[in-house]
């Protein structure tokens, strides 16, 4: 049986234990959140749309986007977008699915990342397969670095959870940034309270 | 000089070499990514805090890693995942092939895995009569150009987009003469969706995995990993045994340093946590060793096991960038793939670690504090010393530590090297010493630092 071979192989080699270090801890200079996060967001590609309160969404999601197929779990948005998605979903039926408007748990300053669980999200594929990807995300959502994040994120329980920071990109060819490469072209970033 | 079935790396740098606009173009593009790196290093205070902490994690690793893997394998069981444990590279390959046979599948969609260039997957799969089509598209473009990738982050990053557009247009129908990367990018977009919608396996890397919760990360900027796996009945992992760390929020520490050390960006657009298959889907995790077990048994050398494959090193290697990455002939290329490869084939490799100036630059800019240049310069020894070393390498490192054990004989082969440079300079700069094939000599300076001393200490 390899198992029992390479664990075998593995004790034997390994050096004496040595202690796992102090974690770096959470007290690093972090600014203005607000303005830091919305800052990397653009410079990774993404856009930030400042709106007062979720009810102005759909008027913006006309402006923005030229309509199609929406997706949205959140209740504000019931009259312009589709929300009966579910595990049980056939994924490859969430093909044409233009637009896509997900609440993350939160949001990290430092990368312009959103956490967001599998619970959210409808089906696994929809935040990567829609054509273009928005993110509603409060003021108070927002925390410094990763390590806030993963403190947050604690004994969570999920299935499939990801950090998504920004759009789909692709730089293979001559290091030219091209936005767009197998996920969603866009992402966008509505602040409530901005 | 031991015989080998290819060429060696300074005969491969020869060939790049020919075409010296591209070795600049290589050199500069290469040293803007480390440039980007810089910045984003620059940019929060605590980034040697955190590469200090992250060396300091993978050191607890190796050195528990034995239970690290029983306690990622449990959780991972618990998880509704299924495990196998590869000794090597053929079992990996093996184990591969019976999960697409046991659901009768001739055709995979596989995202980044440098494990599987290692293992050669691709291949062993063709013959088996099996199709893969690699998703990353620079991954995607040097499988239509049948080449390895030559960089573990930026696999085609050795192509000029005219090339990249010819490819295309045989392979995938664009317009002759095309090259706007846009165009070619968006060419691919529509071509992969068609495979990612029809393939039921796929297979991707691992980047990190987490002993206490049994669950795999994924980092890719292009989303490829995600559309496979998600669109797919079975998702396949495979990871060396080296990519586990102890917990969950240890991802904190490894998650700041891994893009910022590759391309400079803050994180990677997606950070994928797999825990548990999907509804319905069958998820595997291949566990496989591959020679790292023997690696964690050479002193030495075992922190090249630490490695999270950033690429830092190749970015700012000055031998890297001006050879390119098939000069290494070995999936990773670079410093690291330098240190990692002898210990798969010493013989096979022995060039690989003379391939370097040992400025050291590879360690400075390692996330996890690799000691890189240190273990080049000891593969070295144990390459000459093991008899791999090509005859006119292990003479001259011979006649290098006589005179650098002899004071007398180091002085007097520093003032004559000196006069050769002044009035001879021929007898260096020729044929026979291949260095001097595109430079001019330097001025030689009047006297050693020794001479110097001795005459100003007062």
């Amino acid at each position: 049986m390899s198992r029992e071979k390479i664990l075998a192989a593995v004790a034997a080699n390994q050096p004496a234990s040595q202690p796992l270090p102090p974690d770096p801890g959470m007290n690093f200079p972090a600014g203005d959140l607000v303005e830091k996060f919305a800052a990397v967001v653009t410079a990774i590609g993404a856009r930030v749309v400042g709106i007062g309160s979720v009810a102005e969404i759909p008027a913006r999601i006309a402006e923005l986007f030229q309509g199609g197929r929406i997706v949205s779990f959140i209740p504000e948005l019931a009259e312009i977008a589709e929300n009966d998605i579910s595990p049980a979903t056939d994924p490859h039926t969430l093909e044409n699915v233009d637009v896509t408007i997900l609440q993350p748990h939160f949001a990290v300053a430092e990368n312009g990342a959103c956490w967001i669980t599998e619970d959210l999200m409808g089906h696994r594929v929809l935040p990567f397969i829609t054509q273009h990807l928005a993110m509603v995300v409060t003021a108070e959502q927002i925390v410094p670095t990763m390590h806030q994040a993963y403190d947050r994120i604690a004994e969570g329980a999920y299935g499939f959870a990801a950090f998504i920071a920004g759009p789909s990109k692709t730089a293979d060819i001559e290091q030219s940034l091209v936005l767009g490469a197998h996920g969603p072209r866009s992402m966008t970033i509505f602040l409530v309270g901005l | 000089m031991m015989e080998r079935t290819h060429k060696d790396h300074a005969q491969l740098s020869d060939v790049f070499n020919e075409d010296e606009p591209r070795v600049n173009w290589h050199d500069e593009t290469l040293w803007w990514v480390r440039q980007k790196r810089d910045r984003a290093a620059h940019g929060i205070p605590e980034f040697e805090l955190l590469r200090e902490t992250a060396s300091q994690i993978k050191n607890n690793v190796l050195s528990n890693l034995s239970d690290y893997l029983v306690q990622f394998e449990a959780n991972a069981l618990a998880n509704g995942i299924i495990v196998h444990w590869a000794a090597n590279a053929a079992e990996h390959n093996r184990i591969v092939h019976s999960i697409l046979e046991k659901h009768d599948v001739k055709r995979i969609v596989k995202s980044k895995s440098m494990l599987t260039e290692e293992c050669h997957l691709n291949e062993y799969l063709g013959g088996q009569g099996i199709s893969v089509v690699d998703s990353d598209l620079g991954e995607l473009i040097v499988q239509l150009a049948k080449e390895p990738p030559s960089h573990i982050v930026l696999p085609c990053i050795h192509k000029k987009k005219e090339e990249i557009g010819e490819i295309f247009h045989r392979h995938l129908g664009t317009e002759k003469g095309m090259s706007d990367p846009q165009v070619l990018t968006e060419t691919a977009r529509q071509h992969l969706r068609e495979t990612f919608l029809t393939r039921r396996i796929a297979l991707t890397g691992v980047n990190f995995a987490i002993a206490e919760t049994g669950e795999f990360v994924v980092c890719t900027n292009e989303g490829n990993a995600d559309m496979g796996a998600h669109l797919s009945d079975v998702h396949i992992a495979s990871m060396g045994i080296e990519k586990l760390i102890p917990k969950r929020k240890h991802l904190g520490v490894f998650l700041r340093l891994l893009t910022r050390s590759a391309t400079g960006q803050p994180v990677t657009t997606y950070s994928s946590h797999f825990k548990t298959p999907r509804k319905g889907q069958e998820m595997h995790i291949i566990l496989v060793d591959n020679g790292r077990s023997a690696q964690l048994g050479r002193k030495e050398f075992r922190n090249s096991l630490k490695c999270i494959r950033c690429g830092a090193c190749m970015n700012t290697c000055p031998v890297y960038r001006r050879s390119g990455g098939h000069s290494y002939h070995n999936a990773i290329a670079g410093p690291i793939g330098a240190i990692l490869a002898p210990n798969l084939d010493m013989k096979e490799y022995a060039d690989l670690p003379f391939a370097s100036t040992l400025c050291g630059s590879c360690s400075n800019v390692c996330p996890v504090k690799i000691d890189i240049h240190d273990q080049l310069y000891k593969w070295r020894q144990v390459i000459v010393q093991e008899g791999y070393a090509a005859t006119v390498k292990s003479v001259s490192m011979k006649a290098m530590a006589f005179t650098l054990s002899s004071p007398a004989l180091y002085r007097f082969a520093g003032k004559s090297g000196r006069l050769f440079l002044k009035y001879a300079p021929f007898a260096v700069s020729n044929q026979m010493n291949p260095w001097y094939k595109q430079r001019e000599m330097p001025e030689p300076p009047a006297e050693s630092f020794g001479e110097w001393y001795k005459k100003n200490r007062n």
